[in-house]
C-alpha cells in the first residue's frame, strides 16, 4: 500500500499546477464562456505536445502507455482554474475506442486527438436512457456501404467542436458502436450551451457510416469502462474544485471583517470551515481510490472504487460549493465572483456519467454487495 | 500508487486471522459472534491470551516487549482483531499510560510499570476530567500538596471508565495552584488501593457499568509517581491524548456494523420480501457503505503515511471526527431495520433474533464516540486553528 507520488508524477503535478495557474486563471475560463467554440485550439495542441493528452492511451497512437492515474492527476490540477478545454469528453470517447476498437481504428481515431490536433465525443445519452449504456434506442441497420444509424443523441459533452462522435446504437440485439464523422451528412447537430459555461450538442442521426467504422465487441461494456473513465475524472477535476473552493473561502474568512472582527474568528463559521475540508479529504480518498482501479483489473472493486467516488463527489461537492456560497454571503450569488462558477461546474460533473442516484443503485446491485451475509 | 497490500503484509493477515480462529476461546465466541458486552474477566482472558502470543502492545518498541510489528502490520492486527469482535483490551494501560511512562518515565518506573501493564497483572484507568473540567481539561481542579518525599491529593475524578476493575490510576493532578493554567499541573500515578481512595462505578445510558467516578480524600501519594517533570504534566498529557485520538478512529468496527445492518435486513421480513429487497433501506445501507469506504480510503492513507515514517498528515485529524459519527449513523441506522425489535432492552433469550440483543444498548453507548477523546467539536477547533488557520 503506497500512496506517494513518483519523482515522475511529482513533475506533471508541478507543470499542471504552473500551466493552470499562469496561463489558464479562472478569467480566462470566464472569458471563453462567450466564446462559440469556449476553449482554444492552441492550448488544445499545446496540451497535445506536452503529453497530457496521451498519459493514458497506448503507444501506438502516439500516446505515453502510462495510467489513467496521471491523468487524474492533472485533472485535478486543472479543476482548480475550471481549465475549460475538453480533455474528459476526449478520454471518454477515446477510452471506448480504446475499449472497442482493432489497432487499425485506434490508430486513425486516436492519433490526432492525442496530437492535439482534433477532439472526439462520446454520444450515448438519450431522452430516456438516464444513466444506463444498455437503454439505447438509436438503431443501426446493415445497408450495402456500411450501417444506416437512426436516432437522437443528448448533451454529448463538447460534441459541438469534435471531429469524431462515438455514438452508440442498437443492432439487433446487440449495442455497438460507431465512430461517425461530425461532418458527415445525415448528422444534425445543434450547440448547446450548458449550465456551467461549456459546450455540447443535441444530435440527430440519419446517417450512412462506413462498416469499417463499426467497433467491435461488446458496445455496453466499452461504454461502462469508458463511463467510469469519464466518472473517475470527473471524481478528480472535482477535487481540484474543491480544494480551490476551500482555499478561497478560508482565505475569505480570514480577511473580512463584520462586528469589527474577522469573521474567521466565529466558532459556527470555523466548524463549517472544518466540514468544507473533511468533505474535501473524503472526496480526494474516494477519488484516488477510483483512479487506482481504473488502472487495476480487478473489475468488482473497479465498480465498486467509481460508485463511491461519484457518490461520495456529489455529497461532498455540493456541501463544499454551497458552503463556500453561504460563507461568502451576498457576493457569493454574483455573476462577478468566481465561486459560483465553480459550484456550477460541480453541478455539471454530478450530472455527467452516473448521477449519485444511479451509482448508488448500481454499488447496491452489485453481487458482492451481500458477499458473506447469511 | 498501489491499493493492495504486499505479500508479506497478506502472509500475515492470514497468519493473525488463523491465530484468533484458534485462539479465541470457545466461551467467548457466541459473545463475539452477537457482538455482547464482554466481562471484564474475559477481557483480562484474552489479554493473557494476546500476551503470551506477544501481540498485547503491538506499538510498544521491542526494548519494551513490543513484537517490532511495522505500522500496516499493527494495523492488520488491529483490523482482524475487530472483524473478529474479539474482546477490545483496556486502552489505559496498553495505550495511554505505557506509552507515557516509557516516554517520559523513569528507569525505575519503566522497571516497575511496564512489565505488569504488558502482561495484563495490573489494570489502569484514566484520572483527567473532573465535574467541573471537562473539554476544558485544564481548569481541573484535584490538588496535590507537597508534604515532602510526598504528595497529598485531594479531588474528584470523573470518566474513569472501569475504575471498579482497576488497581491503579494516572492523574492529572494541579501543584501549582498559583501558576498559569496548563503550568501548575502534574502526572501522577496512584495506587487505587491507598486509604482514602473511593470508586464509585455508574449506569451508562447503555445500560452497562462502564464509567466510574473516583474520590481522593487525603491520598498520600510518593513523588517517585510523578511521570515527566513536577508541573510539566500539560506535556505528558498532550502526546497521550494524540494516542487516544488515533485509537478511537472507530474506522475498523464501522464495518462490522454495517455486516451486521445487512444480516438483520436480509434475515427480516416485511410481508413477502426481505427488509434487503426494499430498495429505500437497501439504497440507504449502500450510502453508510460507501462512506465507510471513503472513510477507510483516508484511513489508508493516514497508514500509508505511517508506514514511510511521516508524521499525521490532515487526513488523520478528520478520521476521529468522521469515524465517530458514522458509527452513531450506522447504529441508528440498524435501529430503524429492527422495527418493533428495537423496543427490546437486554431481552431474555428468543425475544429478539440474537444477533439483534445488543444493537440497542450499544446505540446508547456509543452516542459516547463523539464526546470521549476530545469531543468532536473540540477536534474542529483543533482542525480550524491548525490546519486551515482560522
Amino acid at each position: 500500500m503506497n500512496f506517494s507520488l513518483t519523482e515522475d508524477q511529482r513533475m506533471l503535478v508541478e507543470s499542471a499546477a504552473t500551466f493552470a495557474r499562469k496561463q489558464s486563471p479562472v478569467t480566462r475560463m470566464r472569458k471563453l464562456r462567450e466564446d462559440s467554440i469556449g476553449w482554444s485550439p492552441d492550448v488544445w495542441r499545446q496540451m497535445g505536445e506536452l503529453g497530457w493528452l496521451g498519459l493514458p492511451f497506448p503507444e501506438a497512437v502516439g500516446g505515453i502507455g502510462g495510467d489513467f492515474l496521471d491523468l487524474a492527476l492533472v485533472l485535478e490540477q486543472l479543476g482548480a482554474t475550471l481549465v475549460p478545454e475538453p480533455i474528459v469528453a476526449s478520454l471518454v470517447a477515446g477510452m471506448a475506442i480504446v475499449a472497442a476498437g482493432d489497432a487499425a481504428q485506434q490508430r486513425s481515431f486516436l492519433t490526432p486527438m492525442v496530437a492535439g490536433q482534433s477532439t472526439l465525443a462520446l454520444a450515448w445519452a438519450e431522452a430516456e436512457s438516464r444513466y444506463d449504456p444498455a437503454r439505447v434506442a438509436t438503431r443501426a441497420t446493415r445497408t450495402g456501404a456500411g450501417y444506416k444509424l437512426v436516432g437522437a443523441k443528448g448533451f454529448v459533452l463538447d460534441g459541438h467542436a469534435a471531429a469524431e462522435l462515438v455514438v452508440s446504437a442498437r443492432d439487433g440485439d446487440a449495442v455497438a458502436l460507431f465512430v461517425v464523422d461530425a461532418r458527415s451528412p445525415g448528422v444534425k447537430l445543434r450547440p448547446i450551451k450548458m449550465l456551467d459555461g461549456r459546450r455540447g450538442a443535441m444530435i440527430e442521426l440519419d446517417a450512412v457510416v462506413p462498416a469499417d467504422r463499426r467497433l467491435g465487441g461488446d458496445g455496453v461494456a466499452a461504454l461502462t469502462y469508458a463511463l467510469d473513465v469519464g466518472a473517475a475524472a470527473a471524481c478528480a477535476e472535482g477535487v481540484g474544485i474543491m480544494r480551490a473552493v476551500l482555499a478561497m473561502t478560508t482565505e475569505y474568512l480570514r480577511t473580512r471583517e463584520q462586528f469589527g472582527v474577522k469573521i474567521g474568528s466565529f466558532q459556527v463559521l470555523q466548524h463549517r470551515a472544518v466540514d468544507m475540508f473533511i468533505e474535501t479529504e473524503l472526496a480526494y480518498s474516494a477519488a484516488l481510490a477510483a483512479a487506482i482501479r481504473i488502472d487495476g483489473d480487478d473489475l468488482a472493486e473497479r465498480a465498486a472504487a467509481v460508485a463511491t467516488a461519484k457518490v461520495q463527489l456529489a455529497e461532498s461537492g455540493r456541501y463544499v460549493t454551497q458552503q463556500a456560497i453561504q460563507l461568502h454571503g451576498g457576493i457569493g450569488i454574483t455573476d462577478e465572483h468566481d465561486v459560483g462558477l465553480y459550484l456550477k461546474r460541480m453541478l455539471a460533473l454530478n450530472a455527467t456519467f452516473g448521477d449519485a442516484e444511479s451509482q448508488l443503485a448500481r454499488f447496491a446491485a452489485r453481487p458482492e454487495f451481500l458477499a458473506g451475509i447469511s | 500508487m498501489d491499493l493492495a497490500y504486499s505479500p508479506e503484509h497478506s502472509k500475515f493477515r492470514e497468519e493473525v486471522r488463523a491465530f484468533i480462529g484458534e485462539a479465541l476461546p470457545r466461551h467467548l465466541r457466541p459473545k463475539a459472534e452477537t457482538d455482547s458486552h464482554f466481562e471484564h474477566r474475559e477481557v483480562m482472558e484474552w489479554h493473557r491470551i494476546l500476551y503470551k502470543k506477544g501481540w498485547a502492545a503491538p506499538h510498544w518498541p521491542v526494548a519494551h516487549g513490543g513484537p517490532g510489528l511495522d505500522a500496516t502490520s499493527r494495523f492488520i492486527l488491529n483490523d482482524e482483531l475487530e472483524r473478529a469482535n474479539a474482546p477490545m483490551l483496556s486502552p489505559f494501560g496498553l495505550g495511554m499510560v505505557g506509552p507515557a511512562i516509557i516516554q517520559f518515565g523513569s528507569d525505575e518506573q519503566k522497571q516497575r510499570f511496564l512489565p505488569k501493564i504488558l502482561a495484563g497483572e495490573e489494570v489502569w484507568c484514566q484520572g483527567y476530567s473532573e465535574p467541573n473540567a471537562g473539554s476544558d481539561l485544564a481548569s481541573l481542579k484535584t490538588s496535590a500538596v507537597d508534604a515532602g518525599d510526598h504528595f497529598v491529593v485531594n479531588g474528584q475524578k470523573t470518566w474513569t471508565t472501569y475504575a471498579q476493575f482497576a488497581n491503579w490510576i494516572f492523574c492529572l493532578v494541579r501543584t501549582d495552584p498559583s501558576a498559569k493554567k496548563q503550568s501548575g499541573i502534574t502526572f501522577l500515578l496512584i495506587d487505587l488501593t491507598t486509604p482514602g481512595v473511593t470508586v464509585k462505578p455508574f449506569l451508562t445510558i447503555g445500560g452497562t457499568l462502564a464509567f466510574s467516578e473516583t474520590w481522593l480524600d487525603n491520598v498520600s501519594v510518593p513523588k517517585a509517581n510523578v511521570v515527566g517533570a513536577i508541573d510539566g504534566g500539560w506535556t505528558v498529557a498532550k502526546a497521550l491524548l494524540g494516542h487516544e485520538r488515533t485509537g478511537i478512529a472507530a474506522v475498523g468496527p464501522i464495518g462490522r456494523v454495517i455486516r451486521k445492518c445487512k444480516k438483520i435486513a436480509l434475515r427480516t421480513r416485511a410481508g413477502d420480501r426481505a427488509l434487503i429487497d426494499d430498495p429505500v433501506f437497501r439504497t440507504r445501507l449502500a450510502r453508510l457503505e460507501i462512506r465507510h469506504r471513503s472513510l477507510q480510503m483516508a484511513n489508508w492513507r493516514a497508514l500509508a503515511g505511517a508506514q514511510l515514517g511521516h508524521a499525521p498528515g490532515p487526513e488523520s485529524s478528520i478520521l476521529k471526527i468522521r469515524g465517530s459519527e458514522l458509527v452513531q449513523q450506522v447504529y441508528e441506522f440498524a435501529m430503524e431495520l429492527m422495527g418493533h425489535d428495537a423496543l427490546a432492552w437486554f431481552p431474555d433469550p428468543g425475544v429478539i433474533p440474537d444477533f439483534e440483543e445488543s444493537v440497542a444498548s450499544l446505540f446508547c453507548y456509543y452516542r459516547a464516540t463523539t464526546i470521549y477523546g476530545g469531543s468532536n467539536e473540540i477536534q474542529r477547533n483543533i482542525i480550524a486553528k491548525h490546519i486551515l488557520g482560522l
